[in-house]
């Protein structure tokens, strides 16, 4: 019980941090979920403002996995069983986004013709 | 113990950690209590479903002759003046981002085994989650009268419908379950469980504040997804 206990305080068992952390990233998903918001009320077109929109995501994402969920501090064994498949669903992504184009062109030459 | 994690042996850092802990022959998760390292499965496949919700809306919105509706102008609202785009989706937005600050403040406070604060602080995310679904219900409620339909809408391309409602209720669905799980938790915090080490009514495992982490990730979980549905779905 005693040794239990002992772990339970340590960092490995129980994730406890100083609160100064959890405030900075706090206040930082803050400022990011403002600047996207700020990609829209600004109007931002084109590239610009698609990369503005995945970068900021990216981030906060990042951030409340790493910290708020505390992967930052655990083990990799745990790390990559989770993250690393999440990953390969950017290759599903590449196939539809292939599908879909060629989706859409079939669809602009047969709609054009008409049934 | 439950949670024993492997005793005093050497557990090595880094890549050669990763390796010896996979290759150990027994559990691979050092370190980790049960309840969480299955929570964190669950989330992975949890991931797997918004990520394929989200993909396929890529793929109906990509493969679509038709104009897909500006979300911008669909989901403004005004306030007497000029309609603000996107406003309720903002404020919901920093609604659940305020939740989630809270809710690790719940966790730290339950490792430092202080029961009323930490029930306080579930309690304040649960209410942050209340009031989101409760501003969803108002945002479907607006789009119902503007005619948007799972077949259909005034806008443009009718899979922005179907889409829509199915991301964000599953969403909202989530949002709503965690809502109950937080209770449940803050419940249990209240009567001491975790002190007492009383076991659970399903799982008959002993009460820790793991749980409350463990809670904490689900609840980080239905954030992170947000972020995702925000970034692809409003702003896009």
């Amino acid at each position: 019980m005693a040794h239990a206990e002992a772990q339970a305080g340590s960092h490995d068992i129980g994730q406890q941090h100083p609160l100064g952390i959890y405030f900075k990233i706090w206040a930082w998903l803050f400022v990011l979920s403002a600047a996207s918001y700020a990609v829209d009320y600004f109007q931002l077109e084109g590239a610009l403002r698609w990369s503005l929109i995945l970068i900021f995501m990216m981030l906060k994402a990042g951030l409340i996995v790493a910290v708020f969920m505390h992967m930052m501090w655990e083990r990799l064994a745990l790390l990559y069983a989770i993250v690393v498949p999440p990953l390969l669903v950017l290759v599903f992504v590449v196939i539809m986004a292939l599908e879909s184009d060629y989706t859409f062109e079939t669809r602009e030459i047969f709609f054009a013709i008409g049934p | 113990m439950a949670t024993d994690s492997g005793g005093s042996v050497a557990q090595p850092d880094g890549v050669s950690g990763f390796v010896s802990d996979w290759a150990s022959d027994q559990r691979a998760f050092k370190n980790v209590p049960w309840g969480k390292a299955m929570m964190w499965i669950f989330l992975l496949s949890d991931t797997f479903i918004f990520g394929c919700f989200l993909l396929s809306y890529m793929t109906v919105r990509m493969s679509t002759t038709e104009t897909w509706p500006n979300a911008s102008e669909v989901f403004a609202l005004s306030f007497g003046g000029e309609p603000i785009p996107l406003i309720l989706i903002a404020i919901m937005t920093f609604i659940l981002i305020t939740s989630s600050g809270t809710m690790v403040m719940a966790v730290n406070y339950g490792y430092r085994k202080a029961r009323a604060k930490t029930v306080m602080w579930l309690l304040l995310t649960a209410l942050f989650g209340a009031t989101f679904v409760g501003m969803q219900a108002v945002e479907w409620t607006k789009l119902i009268e503007d005619g948007v339909r799972p077949w259909g809408n005034p806008w443009g391309a009718p899979q922005f419908g179907s889409t829509f409602f199915m991301i964000t209720g599953f969403h909202g669905f989530h949002v709503s379950v965690g809502v109950l799980f937080l209770l449940i938790v803050a419940r249990k915090v209240w009567r001491g469980d975790f002190d007492t080490e009383k076991r659970g009514f399903f799982t008959s495992r002993k009460g820790r504040y793991e749980i409350v982490e463990t809670m904490g990730l689900y609840w980080h979980f239905v954030d992170l997804v947000w972020v995702f549905i925000f970034a692809f779905f409003y702003l896009w």
